[in-house]
């Protein structure tokens, strides 16, 4: 049996142990406190007091369901604009227009999202003033819940903004198979409108690809704590956003019952995931019959355009609120109902990096840490697959997309408790640790397909050259995908510079980042020093990006084969 | 040791040679291939061209079994690695790296016992001129025609210095008046370097010029399924 060069599993070892690790420990350590258990406070009995406390608290009920209903609707509501989008403009140069906008909002931090669009629609904000007081008559903001909205109206627009932009790149990743272009032209040929055509033809075939992040976007939705915190109601608030706060208490004792409510938490998204599964199941049902009756439904023009509106308002919605936080980062004075400052200034940003130059760095040093070591345990898992002959198997594919698929509170906090036991809570490795679980998956998600569409005939070539398999790495497979590397690494760095709950909980304080800090700037008055924070969450992914895009265009530039139209 | 690999017979000895998948046999072959000749292999795809050219030079997937032996210039190569059995390949597309210039690409095919950079640019370029290629080196490989292509391919593959080479249709993708040319040479090369040659074709021009016997795999088509 010729084998062509040895199999290890090493690399997957590590990926099982650094994911798995966190998430069944983290798990452990959250199940315990829930019954009771919880030795550091001294409670060593297994009792169900935790959860009476929890059912105690005030508004526990309308918090459950403000968490499930606002992710529910703003995933479903999300992935019908996204499909919608897809069928009614996809192979058009609009399509490609629009693509060129949501692909960098996808890099955008949730949290800074949330805020440029409460700067926005705020009584006092950008729109406002925009039609201040001429239109509106108001000299001074009204009085109108128009963020912190009681049903979580906002909440679920933020959710909307940001999860468009993910699902539409997961879907457009799904539709750039070559087998999926030739479809849509036999269904045209056949006379089907488009929309029609790829809800029949198309979706069938793309939707396993697009259910997992389907998946992930409904369970980080109904957990979510930042933009809740930011844009969701106060009282009560959002259950995922009152954990924190218990967690954090001064009174220990209430620790257990916010381990209870991270169970009661697992419970809602799981919930929410089951009747998604339901609903995707009743859709599939009815569709089975309806799919070869014939109706083409070639008039569709209308509906296209209705689709076209929603999506240019969500894109515009997303650039405002960004440019929203330019202006005010640069602000120096802006005085309601002024649609522009009185005063611009940098000083505001250059304070914030002056005063606190660590804040910076600890993201940066947090975010290049990740990207470089989630896109090299990408590459040495997938490049030692490879090397066996064998494809990442179910299993552990699977078990990567774990950790996006749990609401992250649910397993935090007994992460936390872990890291106490051990003394490292609160450290830069502890923070690093829980970043590479939610860094990892999306560098895996980033860097698995461009890695498969390698002909491996190149490796080959080279190995009857007699290149040696580190040859054969370095000098022709890693070169080969220096844009998909470099693309995955600007995305693990954009991941890990979003992320709010882990940094938060693991950090305790002591690891600060541009996002926890502009988290907890944003409840307070200052909005220039909250912008800028959140102008810096922006700025380090773009900047990534930047990069990204710019080396393989100098590396590259006599090589028309490496352009990214090859 | 079996009585033939003592021999120290020079050329490629295909010994035995069937290939299984799921229990099923694709292909069976015993051959000798002197060297400077061309042993032709055709067969319609499916028919197990691709595995057997797979198991000579080292890349049989594990879901495929296989037994018999490879003796190269008399030595077994049956279980050694792809990297170390000089078994040169072409395949039906030219797979010049195209993130290296085209003189990269001949150096990156350059054993590394030689050293000094100035002699393996000499040697590049020496296999250029040899393909009426002179001063192509700086070149962008996407920018050189099919023909062109396949040719830098062939020598890279030679200035590894091969014992045996493989030709999976390298000629497929040339149109029709390249095609003569490339295949000329490539024949002609091999029959300079006294190197045996598997051709695996479905083109019967190809197995005309190529001159040695032809060996033909039964279409699997005709099996039940």
């Amino acid at each position: 049996m010729a084998k062509f060069r040895p199999s290890s599993n090493l690399p997957s070892l590590i990926v099982v142990f650094l994911l798995a690790g966190p998430v069944l420990a983290g798990l452990a350590g959250t199940v315990l406190p829930a019954f009771g258990y919880l030795p550091v406070l001294g409670a060593r009995e297994l009792t169900l007091a935790p959860f009476a406390e929890l059912f105690s608290m005030p508004g526990l009920l309308q918090s459950t369901a403000l968490s499930f209903w606002t992710g529910l609707v703003a995933s479903l509501v999300s992935l019908a604009i996204v499909l919608c989008f897809a069928a009614a403009w996809s192979g058009t140069q609009t399509f490609q227009r629009v693509s060129r906008f949501l692909s960098p909002l996808l890099s955008v931090p949730h949290a800074a999202a949330a805020i440029g669009l409460a700067f926005l629609i705020a009584p006092s904000g950008f729109l406002a003033r925009l039609l201040s007081p001429w239109a509106t008559g108001w000299a001074r903001p009204p009085d109108l819940l128009l963020i912190n909205d009681p049903y979580g109206v906002a909440m679920t627009l933020g959710l909307v903004a940001k999860e468009v932009p993910f699902l539409f790149l997961m879907t457009l990743a799904a539709l750039n198979r070559p087998e999926i272009k030739s479809h849509t032209k036999v269904a045209t040929s056949l006379g089907y409108g488009r929309m029609s055509g790829f809800f029949k033809v198309i979706l069938p075939q793309i939707y396993p690809l697009i259910r997992l992040p389907m998946l992930a976007v409904i369970a980080y939705s109904t957990s979510v704590v930042d933009v809740a915190v930011i844009l969701g109601p106060t009282t009560p608030a959002p259950l995922a956003a009152r954990l924190v706060v218990w967690m954090n208490d001064p009174d220990l004792s209430l620790r257990l019952a916010a381990s209870a409510g991270a169970l009661l938490q697992l419970g809602i998204s799981a919930g929410a995931i089951l009747v998604y599964l339901l609903f995707e199941a009743s859709v599939t049902k009815l569709s089975s019959t309806r799919l070869a009756r014939g109706h083409r439904m070639k008039s569709d023009g209308a509906g296209r355009m209705a689709v076209l509106a929603t999506m240019v308002f969500i894109v515009s919605a997303m650039c405002l609120s960004l440019l929203v936080l330019m202006i005010w980062s640069l602000a120096k004075s802006w005085w309601y109902p002024a649609p522009l400052p009185q005063n611009w200034s940098l000083s505001v940003l250059s304070m914030a990096l002056m005063q606190t130059p660590q804040i910076f760095g600890t993201t940066i040093l947090l975010g290049i840490l990740a990207a470089l070591i989630s896109t090299s345990l990408t590459l040495w898992l997938l490049e030692t697959k490879t090397n066996a002959g064998e494809q990442v198997d179910h299993r552990l594919r699977t078990l990567i997309f774990v950790p996006l698929l749990l609401p992250q509170i649910a397993f935090l906090f007994g992460l936390k408790m872990l890291f106490l036991m051990i003394g490292l809570d609160g450290s830069f490795t502890a923070v690093l640790l829980a970043h590479l679980v939610f860094v990892l998956p999306y560098a895996f998600l980033a860097l698995s397909d461009p890695w498969q569409r390698l002909d491996p005939r190149y490796a080959r070539v080279a190995a009857t050259m007699g290149a040696s398999r580190a040859r054969i790495f370095f000098k022709v497979q890693l070169p080969m995908l220096t844009r998909p590397v470099l693309v995955t690494l600007a995305v693990a760095l954009a991941v890990s510079v979003g992320q709010y709950l882990p940094t938060l909980i693991i950090g305790a304080g002591r690891v600060v980042t541009v996002t926890t800090e502009s988290v907890a700037l944003a409840s307070g008055g200052n909005r220039q020093i909250t912008a800028v924070y959140a102008f810096l969450q922006l700025l380090i992914p773009f900047a990534g990006f930047a990069v990204a895009a710019a080396i393989p265009a100098v590396l590259f530039k006599n090589r028309t084969a490496m352009r990214l139209d090859a | 040791m079996n009585a033939r690999t003592l021999h120290n017979q020079k050329g490629l000895i295909l010994e035995d040679v069937s290939i299984q998948l799921e229990g099923r046999t694709l292909l069976e072959l015993d051959a000798t291939i002197e060297p400077g000749t061309v042993l032709t292999v055709m067969g319609e795809s499916g028919s197990g061209k691709s595995s057997l050219l797979d198991f000579i030079a080292g890349f049989l997937k594990p879901d495929f079994k296989a037994t018999g032996r490879i003796i190269l210039d008399g030595t077994d190569v049956t279980t050694v690695p792809a990297q170390e059995r000089h078994i040169g390949c072409m395949f039906q597309s030219p797979l010049l790296f195209p993130h290296m210039s085209v003189a990269q690409n001949l150096m990156f095919a350059i054993p590394t016992e030689i050293k000094r950079r100035t002699a393996r640019q000499s040697l590049a370029a020496e296999a250029l001129e040899a393909v009426n290629l002179e001063g192509f080196g700086s070149k962008d490989p996407a920018k050189l025609s099919g023909g062109q292509q396949t040719r830098v391919a062939l020598m890279r593959t030679l200035l590894a210095r091969p014992k045996a080479l493989l030709l999976d249709e390298p000629f497929s993708s040339l149109d029709q008046s390249r095609r003569a040319d490339v295949r000329q040479k490539v024949f002609s090369i091999a029959r300079e370097r006294a190197l045996p040659v598997l051709l695996v074709t479905h083109d019967f021009e190809d197995a005309e010029v190529a001159g040695g016997p032809v060996y033909r795999l039964e279409s699997p088509a005709t099996e039940p399924q």
